[in-house]
């Protein structure tokens, strides 16, 4: 039996040791891993404890980011509640087993800790790795702050295992910028933490052996199809009640509501930011300096990227005027996916917003006050012309010539 | 909003100094935020750390930051690092080194007509805890200079934080943040 471990309240803690600790209380049996920066303290805190006589499960040491997600996959079908995290190029590496977790039905946490993707090499946080995982068919969850690592870790874990979703899922949350950045979180008891997610319950573990199945068997055209259309039924139909579910029943027991989408200041926006991670909290400090000059300025954060809350969020958009959607992350000869995925949205609403796309932070790059009270001040612009008075897409904390697109 | 930039050199403790500085406060039912810049740091590489306290919750996760407290824990990143970047009138330096308030100045012009205080911490951590160790004291002489918490409330506090350490290090550490609180000038 694992010992417990006595939290104050609220504690300092880091994103990372946000992440670990509740992987602890949820009580892992199996985590595999590869550290990579800034991921790095989240398994190394769990190794702590599994050492130390915190968990009662088994920390794999494997040589590859590709060998730490093959190693969960294999214990999840095993019949065991997996978890890992990683970054960047590890992410990367991870690609391919990421879509045999998810074919294969296993509810697997991954704690990615968004980090640019080189080259040039760069340890700092942006969200390229997050948008590389966006078609893996994973649950993707988004983090502001050390308080959301945590939380979101619980309410993964309660929606991924549920028999209905049986999907991974990831919980996101900026490398360095919530990764290292320590603030209040306030915690669960052991017990409280590990009764909301509760005992896992497996479903056709290959070590049930009295009821043999298979995994990770090959279907050509005869059944494939059917095999990926049942696995997007899962995310686009069971998973978002579930979540909701999960959002509710997690506030019942802390306090803390959390949405598929997070809206800020928009019960009367006329001018609106999109964007993900540490910009929305920053994004919001701003909008409330600019009501309070008149301007009526709203942040919509997105809480679930994947699924994406397509419908949610034409609702929450259904009255603004000027919508800006920021993207950490270079798309690489298209628009920004936030764009894409807006305007996706809107597109058969009948809506007459602007809508227009920001790259911002790659690297880590500062994303400051001052550039979103430029943003805001560009979505006026637009509003009062009733169209787009500036490229669709510009490079906003960029050094040199202005850069934009479109 | 209180905001505190941290100038030292990474293996010094400024991540430690900031982290342990949020704790403390973090128990006086305020928010708080610490943090540092890395790059791929090596030991010595001069770096900075940074601590926002508020009575709300922080939302502003901006790097940028107009310090009210500039902390300098190495003697000699007065004259190599940027300390009074984005600095506003009233932002207060607390430096570790040997010299007085005035030879600190004349030896660097740019803090001429700012308010700036000196502490040896380097020194003090070299006689009590035996290592140029400088974060800690340097929270001894903030105390003073801020006036934030009452030293006595402060060093138990920082006896919690510091819970892991043998109680050696911690007894040493307590007197070396009381040393630099009677020292700073």
């Amino acid at each position: 039996m694992a010992d417990t471990m006595e939290l104050r309240d609220i504690e300092v803690w880091d994103g990372n040791m946000a992440a670990s600790q509740a992987l602890r209380q949820v009580q892992v049996d199996v985590v595999a891993a590869y550290p990579i920066t800034p991921s790095t303290p989240i398994v190394e805190n769990y190794g702590n404890f599994t050492a130390n006589g915190y968990v009662d499960g088994e920390f794999v040491m494997v040589e590859s980011e590709h060998a730490a997600m093959s190693g969960c996959i294999g214990a999840a079908a095993a019949g065991g509640r997996v978890a890992t995290a990683t970054s960047s190029q590890g992410f990367a590496l991870m690609v391919e087993t990421l879509y045999s977790a998810s074919g294969m039905r296993l509810p697997i946490i991954l704690n990615v800790v968004n980090r640019a993707l080189g080259a040039p090499l760069n340890v700092n946080g942006d969200h390229s790795d997050m948008y590389l995982g966006r078609d893996s068919g994973w649950i993707q969850f988004d983090a502001y702050n050390p308080q959301n690592a945590y939380d979101l870790n619980f309410i993964a874990f309660k929606v991924a295992e549920d028999h209905d979703v049986r999907l991974p899922a990831m919980i996101h949350q900026d490398g360095f910028m919530t990764s290292h950045t320590a603030q209040g979180v306030a915690t669960l008891t052991d017990e409280a933490a590990f009764n909301f997610v509760g005992e896992f319950q497996p479903m056709n573990d290959m070590l049930d052996l009295d009821h043999p199945v298979t995994h990770g068997v090959q279907t050509e055209e005869d059944w494939h199809f059917e095999h990926k259309a049942r696995q997007q039924h899962a995310l686009m139909t069971a998973a978002l009640p579930k979540i909701e579910a999960a959002f509710a029943e997690f506030e019942k027991l802390t306090g803390r509501k959390y949405n598929l989408v997070e809206t800020y200041n928009m019960e009367d926006a006329e001018l609106a930011v999109v964007c993900m991670g540490t910009s929305v909290e920053t994004a919001e400090e701003v909008s409330n300096e600019l009501r309070a000059k008149g301007i009526k300025a709203g942040v919509i954060g997105i809480r679930v990227f994947r699924p994406w809350p397509l419908e949610q969020l034409a609702v929450v958009l259904k009255d603004v005027k000027a919508i800006a959607a920021l993207d950490r992350s270079s798309p690489h000869g298209t628009v920004g996916t936030l764009y894409n995925e807006i305007a996706g949205s809107l597109f058969n609403t009948g809506t007459k917003a602007v809508l227009t796309n920001y790259i911002y932070g790659l690297g880590g790059r500062d994303l400051t006050k001052a550039h979103l009270v430029g943003i805001y001040e560009d979505l006026k612009a637009n509003m009062d012309a009733g169209k787009p008075t500036t490229p669709l897409q510009q490079y906003i904390g960029l050094r040199g010539p202005k850069l934009s697109f479109f | 909003m209180l905001e505190i930039r941290w100038h030292s050199r990474a293996g010094q403790g400024a991540v430690t100094g900031a982290k342990g500085l949020a704790d403390v406060v973090s128990t006086t039912g305020k928010h708080v935020q610490a943090f540092a810049f890395y790059g791929s740091a090596k030991r010595g590489a001069a770096m900075t750390a940074y601590n926002r306290v508020d009575d709300k919750v922080i939302l502003n996760h901006e790097k940028f930051m107009r310090p009210d407290y500039v902390l300098v824990i190495d003697p000699a990143l007065v004259y190599v690092a940027d300390i009074t970047a984005n600095e506003k009138d009233d932002t207060i330096y607390i430096v570790t080194t040997h010299m007085s308030t005035e030879e600190l100045i004349a030896s660097q012009p740019k803090l001429e007509g700012r308010k700036v205080y000196t502490v040896d911490c380097i020194k003090i951590a070299q006689e009590t805890i035996g290592k140029a160790i400088p974060n800690t004291p340097m929270l001894g002489a903030l105390m003073k200079v801020s006036g934030m918490y009452d030293i006595e409330f402060f060093k138990e506090s920082m006896v919690k934080v510091l819970k892991k350490l043998p109680q050696k290090i911690i007894d040493a550490n307590m007197i070396a943040i009381q040393r630099a609180y009677d020292e700073v000038k």
